[in-house]
């Protein structure tokens, strides 16, 4: 590999319109081969948008997109046969076998079947499915679902995986197994493209993300970088009862660095989370409940949008 | 697929982006292997219609005229069968089937997220439907060489026809399915296919419909079935070449709208 | 006075029909219509110039021998179209039934809902062949009056079978096969489109026990006024022998179906 290498994606004042509506307003993206990058924000932000034009199932409306140095709109099969795809929304083929969804599908790429039977195999054992391989995809649950999914993807050997809210709707075990596989790929040097509204997983994967809402771009870096710019190290965490929580919000001005009055909670940004809960018992304050954590993305977004994520 | 057939430059631009349909068929075949049922039974329903027609109809109505000779009517029947059960099964096969995988089971996303393309969905899913039309036809020409009702090797002529007949009614269904929003539109399939398997001269010589002809002339299925059974009863004309004609050029219709219609909805 | 349960299953199933009415009426009036002038009168201009053939029908002409006959196939045809996917649908995909069962409906008059709502159904394509009858000059009769509820009675039979079939499968695989081995012969060989006695001797039997054959010679003899009462009342008891157990099934695998 050379150090000068084509951007897999680069994006330039990329929009996409459905009609009136502005699903993607000029966004400028690039993202380095073997970089794992991902999109946060929560629905509606133009995450799924964006990702189907860089698939290229989705024509862009205006500005300009190449992947791995191509257009979409005149090379669209060049390029997505070298990626890999997992949609937001499952499209297994239910009249398949397991086994069978994972070789046609790699027939779809002109691999040859004896190298298609080897592969989908491997990929089967490789996210944990082998036992099943006979199966009807019917009979899996979710999270399998979208681990045959991420097999699926991966049968082309792709330069490129792009997964749409990989673990949406999974459980806390399933997405861990998930994550556990996209690191294994990332080692493995697979440029990993992806959106997810959970800061957890932008965290856990990306190694660069960018925070979209309504369509635009509204930060971009790798998480850490994020954290340190737009929150505090920790933050503290008070509840002071159903609908009491605005009126404690004047006696804890000038606590911590910012403060962030929330339905439930009241978010006290503070570098040092602990002293800053001294300074609330010694204003005399007693909250139902506190805890101190580390800020997270979810922090970043509130900064940035004045909204949770994922609501 | 070659780029250099006069075939390939005279086919409209949608379907020249084609790369390889033929990966649909394999998928499409790999889902039946799974259920020959479905096949077998396609041997028997034929067979219960020849079996009808000479026991019953042909009883009944004895011989036609047909090309200056009298026929024995099971005989002139039969041809029109085969052309009507080609189109049967080259609708059934394009429409119900291809409007789940397009809206509901989203074979075709996944199919589109490969190097394939909206043309590449079209053709193969149309050649599916002919390979399997085909499979048919030819029980089809069994079951009347077991009822002793083959007549000469002329009728083997009638396998290509049947072929063009399955394209035709392949692609005019697909590319009507496209733009179906419900089960319930397909009630209106029916209300086509039943018209045009009684009206198509299939039943009676066209000379029996009198002034009204033209209109029976009008029906794809028509050409189709004067097709087979020229071809069966070894009647060769000039107007042969018309009745190919107007089948390659619904063909070629259905073919070009089906790909574009995929290509608006799922490439959006 | 309430509602009776089973009218309640049929209101649900009615709203649907609210949808897709104007398709359904003219489908029900377009199909027997097309089949009446397609076979019966141009198959019959055919068959009426010759003389043996029309002492095979009983010195009638082909479209009167065989209008009658469609009230029953079209009950059948009825039947066996609105009882495979839309019962196994009903169970699998849409859970309508589960969703009445929910209710304090039992299983009887899930049931008896659905076969009422199939009547419904039958009625409106068999009422569409009734008045091509009433409006052809050879086929104008009152006997057109009783010969709707027997092609209707004949209906339901296959609607209790077919349903039957239906509730008590996981998958759909059979069903073309129910279609295509089952009813395209029965419609084919059951008498409507020629006398059962061009079959072969050993088929002939096999006719005689069928449910369609007794719906068609009630029907046919209904219209043509050919029919004496013993043999009405042996045609309808047959059909009642055919309905009853199908029934009874029926309540044992929804009962089956929707209360494990």
């Amino acid at each position: 590999m050379t150090v000068n290498e084509q951007p897999a994606i680069r994006a330039k004042s990329l929009t996409k319109k459905f009609g009136d509506f502005e699903a993607v307003r000029g966004i400028d993206v690039e993202v380095r081969p073997g970089e794992s990058f991902g999109f946060l924000g929560p629905n509606g932000a133009g995450k799924s948008s964006t990702m189907r034009m860089i698939a290229g199932v989705s024509p862009v409306t205006s500005g300009t997109l190449e992947i791995f140095g191509l257009n979409p709109a005149t090379h669209g099969s060049e390029i997505r046969n070298r990626l890999g795809v997992v949609p937001q929304a499952d499209n297994l083929d239910g009249e398949l076998t397991l086994l069978d969804n994972l070789i046609v599908y790699g027939r779809y790429f002109d691999i040859p079947r004896a190298e298609c039977v080897a592969r989908a195999k491997e990929l089967l054992d490789f996210v944990q499915l082998s036992e099943r391989s006979s199966g009807r995809v019917e009979s899996l649950s979710g999270g399998m679902k979208r681990r045959l999914t991420i097999a699926r993807g991966l049968m082309n050997r792709p330069e490129m995986f792009l997964l749409d809210e990989p673990t949406t709707g999974l459980d806390p075990q399933a997405r861990h197994i998930l994550w556990d596989r996209l690191y294994r790929l990332k080692q493995q040097g697979v440029t990993l493209v992806l959106t997810t509204h959970y800061m957890d997983e932008a965290e856990q994967l990306c190694d660069r993300l960018v925070v979209m809402d309504a369509g635009r771009i509204v930060a971009e870096g790798s998480p850490r970088e994020l954290i340190t710019r737009y929150s505090t190290r920790e933050v503290l965490e008070l509840r002071f009862g159903a609908g009491s929580n605005a009126e404690h919000e004047g006696r804890l001005l000038g606590v911590g660095d910012r403060l962030e009055v929330l339905a439930d909670r009241v978010l006290v940004y503070a570098d040092d989370g602990e002293s800053a809960l001294h300074e609330v018992h010694t204003r005399g304050l007693q909250p139902e409940s506190s805890l101190v954590r580390r800020s997270s993305l979810e922090d970043v977004f509130l900064r940035l949008t004045g909204r949770s994520l994922e609501e | 697929m070659s780029h250099d057939t006069l075939l390939w430059r005279v086919a409209p631009p949608i379907l020249r982006s084609a790369r390889r349909p033929q990966r649909v068929v394999e998928r499409n075949a790999i889902v039946y292997r799974r259920t020959p049922m479905v096949l077998i039974s396609g041997f028997f329903e034929p067979l219960f219609y020849l079996l009808s027609i000479r026991i019953g109809f042909g009883a009944l109505v004895g011989d036609v005229d047909f090309a200056g000779r009298s026929i024995d009517y099971a005989e002139f029947v039969a041809p029109a069968l085969m052309a009507s059960s080609a189109m049967n099964g080259a609708v059934y096969d394009s429409t119900m089937n291809i409007f789940f995988k397009l809206r509901y089971s989203k074979t075709y996303d996944a199919m589109l997220a490969s190097p394939l393309g909206a043309a590449d969905v079209a053709l193969g899913e149309i050649a599916w439907a002919m390979l399997r039309g085909f499979v048919y036809s030819i029980s089809f020409l069994v079951c009347l060489a077991a009822l002793g009702m083959a007549g000469s090797w002329w009728i083997l002529a009638s396998l290509p026809a049947c072929l063009l007949i399955g394209l035709a009614f392949a692609s005019v269904g697909m590319a009507l399915t496209t733009y179906m929003r419900s089960w319930a539109d397909f009630d209106w399939v029916p209300a086509i296919t039943l018209p045009l398997f009684l009206f198509s001269a299939t039943f009676y010589p066209l000379s029996s419909y009198g002034g009204l002809a033209w209109i029976v002339q009008l029906s794809p299925l028509y050409h189709g079935v004067a097709l087979v059974r020229g071809a069966s009863l070894g009647v060769a004309s000039w107007g042969m070449f018309v009745h190919v004609g107007v089948l390659l050029a619904l063909a070629t219709v259905g073919l070009s709208v089906a790909a574009r219609r995929v290509e608006t909805l799922l490439l959006k | 006075m309430t509602t009776p349960a089973s009218v309640r299953v049929l209101e649900m199933q009615m709203l649907l029909l609210k949808r897709i009415w104007k398709t359904n009426l003219t489908l029900s009036f377009l199909q027997p219509l097309l089949f009446f002038l397609g076979m019966g009168l141009g198959v019959g201009s055919l068959v009426d110039d010759r003389a043996s053939s029309s002492e095979a029908l009983g010195d009638i002409s082909y479209a009167t021998f065989l209008g009658p006959g469609l009230l029953a196939t079209t009950a059948m045809l009825t039947a066996a179209g609105e009882s495979l996917w839309p019962v196994l649908g009903g169970f699998k995909w849409d859970g309508s039934y589960e969703a009445m069962a929910a209710t304090r409906l039992t299983a009887p008059q899930v049931v008896r809902g659905q076969f009422l709502w199939l009547a419904v159904r039958m009625g409106i394509a068999v009422g569409g062949v009734a008045v091509v009858l009433a409006v052809h000059p050879d086929t104008r009769s009152w006997g057109i009056l009783p010969a709707v509820p027997a092609a209707l009675l004949c209906g339901l039979v296959f609607t209790a079978w077919i349903t039957a079939w239906a509730a008590s499968r996981e998958y759909d695989t059979s069903f073309s096969n129910v279609q295509r081995l089952v009813i395209t012969p029965l419609f084919l060989f059951g008498g409507a489109f020629y006398p059962v006695d061009s079959l072969p001797d050993a088929l002939r039997p096999v006719a005689w026990v069928t449910p369609l054959w007794h719906g068609v010679e009630l029907c046919r003899g209904f219209v043509l006024h050919t029919l004496g009462m013993t043999e009405a009342l042996g045609h309808v008891a047959v059909l009642a022998i055919w309905l009853i157990p199908g029934w009874i099934v029926c309540d044992r695998l929804f009962a089956k179906r929707l209360y494990r």
